[in-house]
């Protein structure tokens, strides 16, 4: 006979992924408020299941309308020193107290995936492809912007000097902050998407991602990830930390 | 002799006051505007243009991802449903009949209606109020939509941002839309309870029997 502890790992390993699949819907099922159901009275409650779904769905959806809506040859609005936002608002999934310092001289960034040259890159390595820099408006999810100014590799050089797959769909990333998130390829390859090497901030101020962030400006904040320590290429959709609680992946400007 | 007979029995049988297309299309509306109306709210609050945030029991979604989710799935609906509305009114004459027709010497005697019964008018037309809101809030959802888009993608669309002040500025002009809305629901609504037979009819179309016959009296 099987053991309860055996069993019980069989058991994970056959539903885990549909569970998960289930959580995933729940985030709305959850978020229904007194409001909603008032509106919603009427129907009964286990209806609700079946809103989480349409609601994914209609997330993929405009995932598809935003990607027809880029347009690769759009740059976003470039601003004057005099309109940088001072000081930069801070903003993760953590308290500011909590954002990681990552020493420069332990770092490194990892390269995985559909890519050719994977030897990971050090600091002083980045510091020599040639760098440009961009003063543009960074918009939150949670409706603020601020206008920055970030300094770096042109991330389309960047992943050519690598040679990354150009025609892979998807570039995710990982950080020393255990966030993670992902953007398409036409995006990543835009003209103006930085490997960020200077902040916003004054000079040694880490908090903004260093040593190496993610610049999109025609993406939403929380696509830009901070504190980047591995880049990879895929082709299947990697999500990201608030994709997966139900933010839309797009999530373009 | 059957002339007659039939007139009878029209008048008889209660008008229609609203076209079936008119009411599907508005309780399509009245659904998708209160879903985005209240998503909105939560949206708002999670980064207050002013100094202070909606009670989170008027507001749909539960937390901010939610609220998106409902607020951009429930876009669609309402910019579908408005489109077909607004193809409707202008090819069926809709608009030009019930809204559009403002004269001034009718107005006059309409307000004039007002002041002694409020809100009373003949079956089949909208009175001098009704014409003014429902003009009023056509333009209103019109702003809201583009001032919306402009929030979406003032990348992509940032000719249309420029027009509103760029991203920052839509976020206001969204806001003002949304107050324009919500006073608009208020008047709305609370004239449509506080006149019998019309939230019915906004159903069934036609008034009852009973109230029919009471308004061919006057």
């Amino acid at each position: 006979m099987k053991s309860e502890k055996s069993r019980s790992v069989e058991f994970r390993k056959e539903f885990g992924p549909k569970i998960e699949k289930i959580e995933r819907r729940l985030f709305l099922k959850r978020g229904l408020t007194l409001g909603a159901m008032s509106m919603l009275s009427g129907c009964t409650l286990k209806d609700n299941d079946t809103i989480d779904r349409v609601l994914w769905a209609m997330s993929r959806w405009n995932d598809r309308v935003q990607e027809k809506l880029f347009n690769p040859n759009k740059l976003a609005k470039i601003y004057t020193e005099a309109e940088i936002t001072n000081p930069f608002p801070f903003n993760a999934y953590y308290e500011e107290p909590l954002a990681p310092v990552i020493d420069a001289n332990f770092y490194s960034l990892e390269l995985s995936g559909l890519i050719e040259n994977k030897q990971s890159w050090t600091l002083p390595q980045l510091r020599e492809l040639p760098k440009t820099q961009q003063i543009t408006q960074h918009i939150c999810v949670e409706g603020w912007s601020a206008i920055g100014k970030w300094g770096g590799v042109p991330f389309k050089f960047f992943l050519e000097k690598i040679g990354a797959d150009l025609t892979a769909k998807y570039v995710g990333f990982k950080c020393g902050d255990n966030y993670s998130t992902s953007i398409d390829m036409p995006t990543a390859i835009h003209p103006q998407t930085l490997l960020v090497l200077d902040f916003p901030g004054k000079p040694g101020e880490t908090k903004y991602g260093f040593p190496v962030k993610i610049r999109i400006p025609t993406k939403l904040g929380f696509k830009n990830p901070k504190f980047v320590t591995e880049i990879f290429v895929s082709n299947s959709n990697p999500g990201g930390y608030w994709e997966d609680k139900g933010y839309n992946w797009y999530s373009g400007s | 002799m059957l002339k007659s007979l039939e007139n009878t029995r029209e008048r008889k049988k209660p008008k229609l006051i609203h076209p079936l297309f008119v009411r599907i299309t508005h309780w399509i509306n009245a659904f998708a505007a209160i879903a985005m109306l209240m998503s909105g709210l939560r949206i708002y609050n999670a980064s207050p243009l002013y100094e202070f945030r909606f009670p989170p029991d008027v507001t749909l979604g539960g937390w901010l991802a939610g609220a998106l989710a409902w607020h951009f799935a429930a876009m669609w609906l309402l910019v579908i449903n408005g489109i077909a509305y607004l193809i409707y009114g202008t090819y069926t004459g809709h608009f030009i009949r019930r809204m559009l027709n403002i004269q001034p010497m009718a107005a006059y005697r309409n307000v004039k209606l007002e002041i002694k019964q409020l809100l009373i008018h003949g079956t089949g037309e909208y009175n001098l109020i009704q014409r003014v809101l429902y003009i009023v809030v056509i333009w209103d959802v019109i702003i809201l939509f583009f001032s919306g888009l402009a929030m979406w993608k003032p990348v992509q669309l940032h000719k249309l941002a420029e027009i509103f002040g760029g991203y920052e500025g839509a976020r206001h002009f969204h806001f003002y839309g949304m107050s324009v809305l919500v006073i608009f629901l208020f008047l709305h609504v609370s004239a449509a309870f506080a006149v019998k037979g019309t939230v019915q009819s906004m159903f069934t179309g036609r008034l009852s029997k009973a109230q029919q016959e009471k308004l061919d009296r006057r």
